[in-house]
């Protein structure tokens, strides 16, 4: 038993959903308890998205456990297959019903329906959201693919010479509730196109089962997100002989380095080699003197295996800073992870616990952290400023803008937002070095002048003060309290109304009562 | 009363639902009483669950957690009982101010049989005059969203400690300054000696017996009434404080109960009532004839329709609950306009038909739902709002109605062209 005031990853089952959810024509029987659909909140809520995930939970209770919940999983089967007739259908359970061992799986193969089922078997209590989605994809692509396995000849990178047509690749691992996988597809696809390369399949993104099918006409694959993608890339590259690709081109090294790597996988010479070098603003601007500043800054890198390390990279390299620390959640790369902590000489924390990582972060005193939501809460309390580079997904994590991580348009986003926290850090300094000026006393002052925000100081102040005794009005004690809990941003509006309110009414004292009178007055 | 239900036209519904489960109300409860822990006995996928619900609340560490179960702990169960002796042995170690802890139950700590009642009895010998543990179940297998709450209360039931002093108890989680306010309306009323259950802390539980008398505050309490009658309270008949006329009768009915004047209530109560239509105007203007559908989740939803209707003249299409006690909800439902759809239970895709085939003006639904039907053209107001906000009373008339409203207004402004532009 391990004691959680809060993940980083949820169930595998959510995994699952989240390849459902990224796909078309795809339908998920998850069979689940009620509150399991708190799960679809995820995709509507933080993704923002119009439509609900593709989940039918079976809904079972206390009652139907003593009866046939394998009848209550036939009967939501059923229902999800005519009502949204998928083509291809995932059938698995979530942590209570795995203890119920009721095999959905097994019960849907045996339902005479034609379209492919895969059978999820993802164990709630030993593994998490990540490993449950990279299975899910390995399950659904080997489901898909399994039969052509035999038919065909290894493939050739090489094939697109022979077809005398332009290379074809793959692009797997980006899904929903991913870090900016939305945008980082968009970017790589360009870069690819950029080089002469097209784009075949990408998935599980926006894919559907017709399109996995489809994913031997390339000749090789993009392993975009290892903790999504390495298995099916894995396993494509042992039955098809797909060659996959290594590099993660987060920032302008490992950029460059990616398109290495695909063309020298592929054969394709590499043309523009010296133009690669300024297709992004961040050498510039990491080499400019006001950036002087940057060097040596203490960063502390917190977050998933893939962002985590190639933060770690461009920390180091391209904006000169100095990690101090580095970890991550994803045990499944922590070897990885470990491996690039040893380079940089500091100790890899890999860890599912949020205080840890906290504590960790106290210890090295770092002066910018780049990790998750979390880490930001955690960095907000020691006064430090950070960056978000990793899922969770929160809300703010699917910006309106264009914001990749990957390619070009990736380190240019990564500079502006790992440096502008930094900028706000040197705010900070100069307020501090100017605080003994008159016009900082009493904490930062607005130009506007010394509007005062709390309660006595609203009361107290002997302008304030003198107009209402020239207006003749009293705040009693019960006027005072109530006033003190109305939100303090919303207070002196709160009482300049009151009392505006009173001198309408001639009332000579602002009782609680009258508050709630004013406020009903103005709505 | 007379019970009028005939004019009402009950359904029932089973199927795939979209609803939270019980351990959502924790994110309530542990603010309520800030001297209390919840440790979640149960899976990823309830942590996970918790604070997905909860949200922000992950800015401090919180006051709930969950003992995670993992394969060992499946194996036997002595084993199970141990390491949740551990976990708690740490959890008090590292948080030495909680006083209160409450033991919650979940999906798989119920499918395996895992006996919290037994484990929180052991822990309240070691522990003795430290912490109390108490628990209960908010597992999805047994209970919707506010259900999680009842249980709570329930399992409180027995620490409260006996007496026969005439009291008004009102029972179930308020905002703080609502609860102020009811008070002092009360004591105007002469009532003098008023308690609230759940209380601020949770060590300051009420004393009960046959002289108290109570008044709910929420309608999903329905194990905590039955528990608090066998202690002999009396259980004032009510509608519930949503709105100028449920917070009316409400009031009234404790009045009676403590037999006030009714004459004083209305004196009392009129200033309030007055400034509240007031501000409801506003409100009012916008929700008239709008037609709302209601789909299950807090159980608030026949209070809310209620409201809705009477003082906002919103036409109901369909009232949905996740349960209904007729008995508790007599009053409330007498109160709804002739053949009004009440459907308890759920079977969101057949739900879900209706709404489209019925195209209201606004649906009252989950969050997993709000943004889908948005997208479809379709307003909607999140039900979870409604019990993290203060809504009860006369005075929150305004504020509740404002709930309801804006989306409303908010689609008028976004879907009007009021700016010439060149």
């Amino acid at each position: 038993m391990e004691l959680t005031l809060w993940t980083y990853e949820g169930p595998p089952h959510v995994g699952a959903m989240r390849i459902a959810s990224s796909m078309k024509d795809i339908h998920y029987v998850l069979h689940a308890p009620q509150g399991d659909t708190y799960a679809d909140l995820l995709f509507t809520m933080i993704e923002r998205r119009g439509q609900r995930p593709p989940v039918t939970y079976t809904t079972f209770q206390a009652r139907d456990l003593g009866g046939d919940t394998a009848e209550l999983v036939k009967k939501n089967i059923k229902e999800a297959v005519e009502r949204f007739k998928p083509k291809t259908l995932l059938v698995g359970e979530s942590c209570t019903a795995e203890l119920i061992q009721d095999q959905p799986g097994a019960l849907a193969k045996g339902m005479g329906f034609d379209m492919p089922i895969v059978n999820l078997e993802l164990p709630a209590y030993s593994k998490k959201e990540n490993w449950g989605a990279s299975e899910t994809f390995y399950q659904l692509t080997r489901t898909l693919l399994k039969e052509k396995v035999s038919s065909s000849e290894k493939i050739s990178p090489l094939r697109w010479k022979e077809l005398g047509r332009r290379p074809k690749v793959n692009i797997l691992g980006p899904s929903l509730l991913g870090f900016r996988c939305r945008d980082d597809v968009i970017e790589i696809q360009r870069i690819l196109s950029e080089q002469g390369i097209d784009t075949n399949v990408v998935a599980p993104l926006g894919a559907s089962p017709d399109d996995i099918e489809r994913l031997i006409d390339a000749e090789i694959n993009i392993c975009l997100y290892q903790e999504i993608a390495e298995t099916s890339c894995e396993w494509l590259k042992r039955n098809f002989g797909m060659e996959y690709t290594n590099t993660i081109p987060i920032g302008i090294k490992n950029t460059i380095e990616f398109i290495n790597e695909v063309h020298a996988k592929l054969d394709l010479p590499l043309t523009n080699k010296e133009e690669l070098e300024n297709k992004s603003k961040l050498p510039w601007y990491s080499k400019s003197v006001d950036s002087n500043y940057l060097t040596g800054k203490r960063v502390f890198i917190f977050g998933d295996g893939t962002h985590a390390i190639a933060a770690a990279k461009i920390a180091k390299e391209e904006l000169g800073f100095e990690v101090v620390g580095l970890g991550t959640y994803s045990r499944e790369m922590a070897r990885q992870v470990r491996a690039t902590a040893k380079d940089l000489n500091v100790e890899a924390l890999i860890t599912n616990n949020y205080l840890e990582v906290e504590d960790a972060m106290k210890k090295v005193a770092p002066e910018l952290v780049l990790g998750t939501q979390m880490e930001r809460h955690s960095a907000k309390r020691l006064g430090i400023p950070c960056s978000v580079i990793s899922t969770p997904m929160h809300v703010q994590d699917v910006p309106a803008r264009y914001s990749p991580q990957m390619g070009w348009e990736g380190a240019n986003v990564i500079f502006d937002d790992w440096v502008h926290p930094l900028m706000m850090g040197l705010e900070e300094h100069l307020i501090d070095m100017f605080k003994h000026d008159f016009e900082f006393v009493d904490g930062h002052q607005s130009h506007l002048g010394h509007t005062a925000t709390n309660t006595n100081d609203i009361l107290n102040s002997d302008e304030k003060k003198e107009k209402n005794i020239k207006e003749g009005i009293i705040w009693t004690e019960s006027g005072r309290a109530e006033l003190t809990k109305v939100p303090f941003f919303v207070r002196g509006k709160v009482k300049t109304n009151t009392e505006k309110y009173a001198i309408l009414r001639g009332i000579p004292e602002i009782s609680d009562e009258t508050l709630y009178d004013a406020k009903a007055y103005f709505s | 009363m007379k019970i009028l239900m005939s004019k009402v036209e009950f359904n029932k519904e089973t199927g795939p639902r979209e609803v939270f489960c019980g351990l959502t109300s924790i994110v309530w409860l542990h603010r309520r009483m800030p001297d209390a822990f919840f440790l979640v006995v149960g899976s990823r996928t309830c942590a996970h669950l918790i604070q997905s619900a909860a949200g922000v609340m992950i800015f401090a560490e919180p006051r709930f957690g969950t003992a995670i179960l993992e394969e060992k702990d499946l194996a036997g169960l002595a084993d199970a009982h141990e390491e949740l002796d551990r976990v708690v042995n740490d959890l008090i170690a590292r948080r030495p101010e909680i006083k209160t802890l409450f033991l919650v139950g979940s999906c798989p700590s119920e499918v395996i049989k895992l006996d919290l009642a037994t484990v929180a009895e052991k822990l309240n010998k070691r522990f003795f005059g430290q912490v109390r543990f108490v628990n209960y179940s908010g597992s999805g297998i047994e209970t919707t969203f506010t259900q999680g709450e009842d249980g709570a209360l329930k399992a409180l039931i027995p620490l409260m400690e006996s007496s026969n002093e005439d009291k008004l108890l009102l029972v179930g989680t308020l905002a703080n300054n609502v609860e102020d306010r009811f008070k002092k309306i009360f004591r105007n009323l002469g009532i003098s000696n008023i308690e609230s259950f759940p209380p601020r802390q949770s060590t300051e539980l009420p004393k009960i017996g046959k002289n108290t008398k109570v008044l709910l505050t929420q309608p999903y309490l329905s194990d905590t009434v039955r528990d608090l009658k066998h202690r002999g309270c009396e259980i004032i008949s009510a509608p519930f404080p949503l709105g100028i006329e449920g917070s009316t009768e409400w009031f009234l009915a404790a009045a009676k109960a403590f037999k006030i004047n009714e004459l004083k209530v209305h004196k009392i109560i009129s200033p309030l009532i007055d400034r509240a239509k007031l501000a409801l105007e506003s409100h009012k203007e916008i929700l008239k004839g709008k037609r709302l559908f209601l789909l299950p989740e807090s159980q608030l939803e026949i209070s809310l329709a209620r409201f809705l209707h009477n003082e906002c003249e919103m036409d109901l299409i369909e009232v949905g609950t996740p349960y209904l006690n007729k008995d508790l909800m007599k009053e409330e439902i007498n109160l709804l306009p002739d053949n009004t759809k009440i459907v308890e239970g759920q079977h969101v895709e057949k739900q879900l038909d209706r709404v489209r085939e019925s195209n209201p003006d606004l649906v009252v639904c989950g969050m997993g739902l709000a943004n889908p039907l948005e997208a479809e053209g379709i307003s909607t107001k999140w039900s979870i709002e409604m019990v993290f906000s203060p809504i009860h009373g006369i005075d929150q008339a305004a504020d509740l109605a404002g709930l309801f409203s804006k989306p409303l207004k908010r689609n008028q402004i976004l879907t009007s062209k009021t700016l010439v532009t060149h």
